[in-house]
């Protein structure tokens, strides 16, 4: 999934001061798994901006509506009845969502209410970790399906650096060592020769080197 | 020969070879550079410069290097991958080729968390082993990594790091073997403490005879004090310091314990002389260039053999 964090409230409070009407709308796929921005989410925020800006003498009226999918204009249009009645829009959506909007409603300011952080999985409760960058030639085949790009700190396609120790990464004890966990992988599949494959130079072209990406499926068109 | 490197001509007349380090300082300071490597002059055979080691920012490797070899001295061009892409990567060779710098030394580099931009974007364009594949490529070929004939290509004599050290222990030898497909001509190591892994590490590298094909350097740093011997031990990832040299260290009292820490260093080379498959020692002597020559000397590397 995409997770996302809520932004601090308080620089939430800017992004809208201006606005006295807003739409707050949440998403009902990602940021709702990963507890930023789904139905219960975006009645908290609703709440808390409604109580903090009293408590400045201000107040704002907020609209609430959770989308069954930000990303999806055929959702998007759910928002067209209640958009006029509205000074601007909070999404807590990931950035996917946000674009959405600004796309469908041209003269509406639309703002984050949350950071968009990165593709992963849940590990446990209450936490999330990276598992995929997107480079666009997946390479978990080879590398006993942990991905060096997106778990390596230094994303080393051909084995781990100098600073794996204890299997955790140089940069601190709360991060796993990409490379233990794929030897340790390749050793139980009894796969260990397929470390010595050379990576040669990755095209990052397949990835964001080659700016903005879009998949085109003429069979869907 | 594959190159015009002095370091290679030390290795195939058979002598054991030695290096050791000089990191460009924090300011535009050409005078600080010939001034560390002027300590080396004669007591090494050429002189790592590091390339903004611990990810701070410092005169450029190559920029160092080109003051070190006006002198008349050898550089070794230290690349880290981190900072770099691709084509800045090369065109830097070129460059460091055109004012005669022919040995170079492939590395990926410290992450930018420890250094002194820790908000920087890490570039990892390519890994430390791709990045010897680039040059070796540039050198057999006379080809860029994107494919593109070379004018006067520059023939590198390709080095890479070794930390026998870092885990997974057992996929380490498994790691030096790519380096030398990749295109690997000789291995610096990490500072080797503990002995007996590093002999373990070598007799694994010389049962798949590693050492046939590739020239390996055993990394040494003198311990100044029993308090860098415990920094080195606790703080620093992928280093071994056994307790062993640490209390060594510390029965003295302060004032003895640098005479103590090269003593031991002159006690690691004497017996990595006899390892098979070392084939010369890097002396990283951090912020401690002027003891080299008395290691040197003291390890009976001196006076360095003509090549």
């Amino acid at each position: 999934m995409i997770t996302a964090e809520r932004k601090p409230i308080q620089e939430i409070m800017n992004l809208v001061s201006p606005y006295k009407n807003l739409l707050l709308v949440g998403c009902n796929e990602c940021v709702t798994v990963c507890s930023a921005g789904g139905r219960k989410e975006v009645a908290l925020l609703s709440s808390a901006l409604q109580v903090a800006f009293m408590k400045s003498g201000r107040i704002v009226h907020i609209q609430e509506m959770t989308l069954e999918r930000q990303c999806d204009p055929e959702y998007i249009e759910q928002l067209v009845p209640h958009i006029d009645s509205v000074d601007a829009v909070l999404s807590l959506a990931c950035g996917c969502g946000v674009q959405e909007i600004a796309r469908r409603f041209k003269e509406k300011m639309v703002f984050p209410g949350v950071n968009t952080k990165f593709m992963g999985a849940s590990e446990r409760p209450g936490v999330w970790a990276e598992r995929c960058q997107g480079c666009g030639d997946c390479l978990l085949g080879v590398t006993g399906g942990i991905c060096p790009i997106a778990r390596c700190s230094k994303r080393l396609q051909n084995g781990p650096c100098g600073g794996s120790s204890k299997g955790k990464c140089e940069i601190g004890p709360d991060v796993d060592c990409a490379w233990q966990l794929i030897w340790d992988r390749l050793k139980a599949l009894g796969l260990q020769e397929r470390y010595e494959t050379l990576l040669p130079a990755k095209n990052w072209r397949n990835g964001r080197g080659g700016g903005p990406r879009k998949i085109v499926r003429e069979d869907l068109m | 020969m594959k190159t015009e490197s002095v370091l290679e001509r030390m290795f195939k007349a058979g002598h054991l070879a030695v290096t050791s380090e000089c990191g460009p300082p924090r300011g535009a300071l050409p005078e600080k550079v010939r001034e560390k490597a002027e300590m080396l002059r004669g007591y090494v055979d050429a002189v790592n410069v590091t390339d903004n080691q611990t990810a701070m920012v410092r005169m450029s490797s190559l920029t160092a290097c080109i003051l070190i070899r006006q002198m008349g001295l050898h550089p070794i061009l230290q690349m880290v991958t981190r900072d770099r892409n691709r084509l800045a990567l090369q065109s830097d060779l070129l460059g460091a080729y055109a004012f005669d710098i022919n040995t170079m030394l492939c590395l990926s580099g410290d992450h930018p968390h420890f250094g002194d931009h820790p908000t920087a974007a890490n570039v990892y364009d390519l890994d430390s082993i791709q990045l010897i594949q680039t040059v070796h490529t540039m050198r057999e070929h006379g080809k860029f990594q994107g494919g593109d004939d070379i004018a006067n290509p520059p023939k590198m004599f390709i080095g890479a790091a070794a930390n026998p050290f870092a885990d997974p222990f057992e996929l380490r030898v498994r790691r030096l073997a790519k380096k030398a497909d990749a295109g690997a001509d000789f291995i610096q190591t990490q500072c080797i403490y503990n002995l007996d892994k590093f002999e373990k590490w070598m007799e694994g590298v010389c049962k798949r005879r590693l050492h046939e094909n590739l020239f390996i350097m055993a990394g040494i740093t003198p311990l100044k004090s029993a308090g860098m011997a415990r920094y080195m031990q606790k703080k620093v990832p992928g280093m071994d310091v056994p307790d062993e040299l640490v209390k060594r260290l510390a029965a003295l009292p302060k004032d003895k314990q640098a005479e103590e820490g090269i003593t031991i260093a002159v006690e690691a080379i004497e017996r990595l002389k006899k390892v098979e498959g070392v084939c010369g020692f890097h002396i990283m002597a951090i912020e401690w260039e002027h003891r080299v020559p008395e290691i040197v000397r003291r390890a009976g590397l001196y006076p360095r053999p003509a090549v």
